[in-house]
């Protein structure tokens, strides 16, 4: 079921925490709508590119510092930790993401 | 790139829930998406016979069933013409043997794979193969918590059975979603089918009202609860939801005929969902079959492509050209697409009328007289049923298309 109505605010992920795709859902590529998407039973959400870069490197093994100096150095951007630590915290949220224990 | 917001993803939720506004002009069609959503129901063999099925009631009288190959070539269409989430449904699924072969090929073409099953034929070797082939979620149906109840409503002995099944489900490590479908012989069970939930370690429970379709539909009289049972049904589900907090999630699937707005039926016919039936016939909806002069295209003469886009049956209800009033010129036209079309033509006899669930509707005092009947039925027989349920069997199909309330086929 997608998440709706008022929430309490995510606030930030730590800069420490170690996200990973949640249990029982899927991240992919997918070429007919040209994103990514994230698969759970009930639906798909289909992600912009910037949540599909976020999301695609959520592996449990990074940190989110390592995933934000890894996408600053992809694209030659910088000052992006707050806009990732906010994604990443509503994905948990969400429960798109879950912490790696 | 641009930096991340939170409002950068999409939710393009496949039906039931999550309708997203179609911001489309008033008679003119918006592009059509890929069938993002395939179901495909590979037999209609089942071992119950659960009064509240809404497969065919002429179920006999349809086609043999697709081959493993024809399965196959379904599947590599499908995603070839964008689809992603696969529901294997039935009937019960697990009466195909070759299941495992079908998990297999649409887990190595990227599906995300749903099993929908009563569990009956799940046996540990089973979800072992079915598990390695690639299955990702299953979703366990339930009839009752009470094993009489159960075996009475299923018309077989299967509690123990499915107990067992949840139980296998959870030691491969799937998550553990139970369906129970709702109805007057069991809504009052509810406070005990959540706790049945609880133990067996249910993380996501749906407590859905029978939709009146099929055998459903046959037995709505005796099926359809009263406004006081749902209330009370309500009632308890949500102190249950208050204690258990984040542990188990709940949803409660209000039956429509209680609203005054109708559901958006598939985010639209022909808008993201497809399904399969046994014999190959595609349709826009579950219950499309029995739709009068749709003429559905076969997967045995047609590739999924050819029926998305090109099939008279399948853009028969996309856009708003189809609509009557009072949807044609309804503001909420473009939230709810007018319902659901197999609902209008059950109830008014033309499944270009509005669902007469809205209260916009003229016909909105079909479902208020229904839920009255509920009502009165009730009260006079104590909470039972006055007439015999009729149990979905092969035995006893029974062609109701022929001559659905108001008549019009």
């Amino acid at each position: 079921m997608s998440a709706a109505g008022a929430v309490p605010e995510p606030g930030l992920a730590g800069l420490d925490a170690r996200p990973a795709i949640a249990a029982g859902m899927r991240l992919q590529w997918e070429a007919a709508q040209d994103a990514h998407v994230l698969l759970y039973p009930e639906g798909m959400v289909k992600l912009n590119p910037s949540a599909g870069a976020i999301m695609s490197r959520c592996d449990g093994q990074r940190t989110v510092a390592d995933i934000v100096a890894d996408i600053e150095r992809t694209y030659d951007l910088s000052g992006l930790a707050t806009d990732v630590r906010a994604f990443v915290a509503l994905a948990l949220q969400r429960g798109w993401l879950e912490q790696a224990t | 790139m641009t930096a991340p917001s939170p409002a950068s993803s999409v939710a393009t939720g496949p039906p039931p829930q999550g309708a997203p506004e179609a911001g489309a002009a008033p008679e003119k069609s918006p592009a059509v998406g890929p069938p993002l959503w395939l179901l495909l129901e590979l037999t209609y063999r089942c071992p119950l016979h659960c009064v509240f099925c809404y497969n065919p009631t002429d179920m006999p009288r349809t086609g043999a069933e697709l081959g493993t190959a024809e399965w196959l070539r379904v599947l590599r269409e499908a995603r070839a013409a964008g689809a992603v989430q696969l529901g294997l449904s039935g009937g019960e699924p697990l009466v195909r043997e070759d299941l495992e072969e079908l998990v297999r090929e649409a887990h190595g073409l990227g599906f995300y794979i749903n099993l929908i099953t009563s569990g009956v034929g799940l046996t540990e070797a089973r979800i072992a193969t079915l598990k390695a082939a690639g299955l990702d979620h299953i979703q366990l149906s339930f009839q009752d918590s009470t094993r009489q109840m159960n075996d009475f409503l299923s018309s077989t002995r299967t509690f123990e059975l499915k107990s067992q099944v949840a139980g296998l489900i959870r030691a491969h490590g799937y998550p553990m979603v139970l369906n129970v479908v709702l109805h007057r012989l069991n809504i009052d069970h509810v406070g005990e089918i959540l706790r049945m939930a609880e133990r067996m370690g249910a993380q996501y429970v749906e407590l859905a009202n029978t939709q009146y379709y099929g055998w459903a539909w046959l037995n709505r009289a005796q099926l359809l609860p009263t406004r006081e049972q749902l209330q009370r049904a309500e009632a308890v589900t949500q102190a249950f939801r208050e204690r258990v907090g984040a542990r188990m999630k709940i949803y409660f699937v209000v039956p429509d005929y209680f609203e005054t707005r109708p559901k958006a039926c598939m985010n639209g016919l022909g808008s993201v969902f497809l399904a399969v039936a046994p014999d190959g016939t595609a349709m826009p909806c579950h219950a499309a079959r029995m739709l009068p002069g749709l003429n559905l295209p076969s997967v045995r003469t047609a590739s999924i492509r050819n029926i998305w886009y090109d099939s008279p049956a399948f853009n028969r209800f996309r856009g708003e050209g189809w609509m009557k009033e009072p949807c044609r010129s309804c503001p909420e036209r473009g939230r709810d697409f007018g319902g659901c079309r197999c609902q209008a033509y059950l109830l008014t006899g033309d499944p270009d009328n509005a669902d007469p669930v809205c209260e916009l509707s003229p016909h909105h005092g079909q479902v208020v007289a229904a839920v009255a009947a509920s009502a009165a039925a009730a009260a006079a027989t104590g909470g039972g049923t006055e007439r015999p349920l009729i149990f979905r069997d092969h035995r006893v199909s029974i062609d109701i298309t022929a001559g659905p309330a108001g008549g019009g086929a």
